[in-house]
């Protein structure tokens, strides 16, 4: 026993710094829950506030914003996973069909550019491009089309921040499914040959049925996290006329919690949030190692 | 080469008209926005300027230069990366080698494992978080913006990957030279470490580059906003920044206006990420893939 706690000594003493602030920064958070069921007040403290019981959650869920931006935030996020895994899926497989590697990747390192650029940045080229006097509308009044508002329409807004999101980050999902198709053997391509088919056959039932359980793997971690549908972008991007349609769970939050000072309420919807994340996290992690034996540890 | 058939030939010549547009898609926005930076506000209202600058012009770039909030920012942001990324790189080093062992050869292991994914699970949510770090007393602190992001639990797991792939001689080798496990850390797993850290590494920096929200969150007094944080009240108020600066506005509008002067500082923004793409793209089959999808 001593013996082997001095084995280990050097290991725990490693661990030590990152547990520290781990536990500050992720667990201490978690006590502040407790806020959730007070009526907290800062000059009280935690321990002097008064007992809300379940008041918070009710009157939360009685105001139709917060209604609107959980719908909101299951429309952008399934409308997003789904053009995303399509997008990818297809433009891994049209790159498959180019003959010349070289070719291959310097198109794949052009599509995931945009992938590293900030939300932030990201918006003020988007805002750029796409305000009423900007690129896009003005190719679309020469072509004798009507202009878009496309961030200040309410019923555009949400597919605005869809097709930007895909466009930012379907580059990632190319790189991971061309790698996926490359790492499949070429005996299965030849014995397909032999069977007479050719390459569109080929694609069929070689290289998508290969491809299936990491496009399910994909899908279910990218379902785990559902609610988590880019604040960053959303908060640099809505505007208090589309609030409507384009305000989400994480955006209400800050503005609830913290812009608007109410903390308890914020807490309380933050917790709403993180149960129902734990729950598809864990419940998508589970499947992703039941279906495609994915471990994150 | 083999015979292609007619459709096969139509088909690759649409393949690449479609890809290639698609690429340009990825990128011509950014030549829009930089054309923009350069060119005479007139002819950016009106519409005329696409993919190069019309009324060519450098006042934005002088106008942010000389207005010292963007450099001050800079400076903001290149400390807290440098803090940022050491201290990203020490956590995750310090982290990932103990839990790189098996359960035989380090029995807490599997503790600290559930310890850390734990926390990839549940959080308190963003109004404690933000409780915690105003009574720490941190707000306003460069600390507040790297200190609660020090251990990159993702990133972390692919350096754990990373060195179970490691051959187990080398450790063993110099065990049997009778050297403690600081000693095989730092002078054997190290050196060999070195491109696997190279790609964390460079993910931290592009993640603490291009992080506003933390900044935003933490800092009250503008003077200590990071870049991004910055930028992000730019995409707001940038008119009213021009009429701080103390020129004569009237005059500076005729020379650059709000698009052509955000264009400007964001472009500035993106060179970094731009510098270290090609470095990151190099890595990013092994460094990403490792870590998305295994097995």
């Amino acid at each position: 026993m001593v013996k082997r706690l001095r084995r280990d000594m050097p290991f725990h003493l490693l661990l030590l710094p990152g547990v520290v602030l781990t536990f500050i920064f992720s667990y201490l958070p978690i006590y502040g829950i407790i806020m959730a069921f007070q009526n907290y007040n800062p000059g009280l403290g935690f321990w002097g506030s008064p007992w809300a019981g379940l008041d918070n959650f009710k009157l939360v869920f009685s105001t139709p914003q917060f209604i609107n931006a959980i719908r909101n935030t299951f429309y952008i996020s399934i409308g997003k996973t789904a053009l995303q895994i399509l997008s990818s899926v297809v433009f891994a497989l049209l790159l498959n069909e180019l003959r010349w590697t070289g070719a291959k990747r310097i198109f794949q390192t052009i599509v995931y550019i945009p992938n590293f650029i900030s939300w932030v940045i990201m918006a003020g080229i988007l805002i750029n491009l796409l305000a009423s006097d900007g690129m896009l509308n003005t190719l679309l009044k020469s072509f004798g089309m009507a202009p878009v508002q496309f961030l200040s329409n309410r019923s555009v807004f949400p597919w605005t921040m869809i097709i930007t999101d895909v466009w930012k980050t379907f580059g990632f999902g190319t790189v991971v499914y061309l790698a996926a198709i490359t790492s499949i053997d070429p005996e299965l391509y030849e014995s397909a040959v032999i069977d007479g088919a050719g390459r569109w056959k080929q694609t069929l039932h070689v290289t998508l049925p290969m491809i299936i359980p990491i496009i399910i793997l994909m899908t279910v971690l990218a379902l785990g996290n559902v609610l988590n549908v880019g604040f960053d972008q959303i908060y640099n991007l809505y505007s208090p006329a589309v609030y409507t349609t384009g305000d989400i769970i994480d955006t209400f939050v800050y503005r609830l919690g913290l812009q608007n000072g109410k903390f308890a309420i914020g807490t309380a919807v933050g917790l709403f949030k993180s149960v129902i994340s734990c729950t598809l996290i864990s419940a998508s992690l589970y499947i992703a190692y039941k279906v495609a034996n994915y471990r994150v540890f | 080469m083999r015979m292609m058939t007619k459709g096969q030939k139509i088909f690759r010549v649409f393949n690449y008209i479609f890809i290639t547009l698609v690429c340009l898609t990825c990128f011509l926005p950014l030549i829009n926005t930089l054309a923009v930076s350069f060119s005479a506000p007139a002819q950016v209202t009106a519409g005329k300027v696409f993919f190069w600058p019309k009324g060519f012009t450098v006042k934005a770039y002088e106008f942010a230069m000389q207005s010292g909030k963007f450099v001050q920012a800079l400076m903001v942001s290149i400390r807290r990366c440098i803090l940022g990324v050491s201290l990203n790189l020490f956590m995750m080093t310090t982290t990932a080698y103990p839990l790189s062992k098996t359960k035989q050869q380090f029995r807490a292991r599997n503790f600290y494992m559930v310890f850390y994914v734990i926390t990839m699970l549940f959080g308190g949510g963003l109004v404690p978080y933000y409780i915690l770090v105003y009574r720490m007393g941190l707000l306003n602190s460069i600390w507040s913006l790297v200190l609660p992001l020090s251990v990159q639990v993702y990133s972390m797991v692919i350096l754990m990957n990373f060195i179970r792939g490691l051959p187990g001689e080398i450790e063993e080798a110099a065990m049997t030279d009778g050297a403690g496990q600081f000693r095989i850390l730092f002078s054997v797993i190290l050196p060999v470490l070195k491109p696997a850290l190279a790609t964390v590494g460079l993910f931290s920096f592009v993640f603490h580059w291009n992080d506003w929200f933390t900044g935003s969150l933490f800092m009250q007094n503008p003077k200590n906003y990071p870049l991004q944080t910055y930028l992000q009240t730019l995409l707001t108020s940038f008119s009213d920044m021009m009429r701080a600066s103390g020129s004569n506005y009237y005059e500076l509008l005729s020379r650059m206006n709000e698009r052509t002067g955000r264009a400007a500082q964001l472009f500035l923004a993106l060179i970094p990420t731009l510098m270290v793409y090609p470095f990151l793209q190099k890595y990013f089959t092994t460094g990403l893939v490792m870590g998305s999808v295994k097995g």
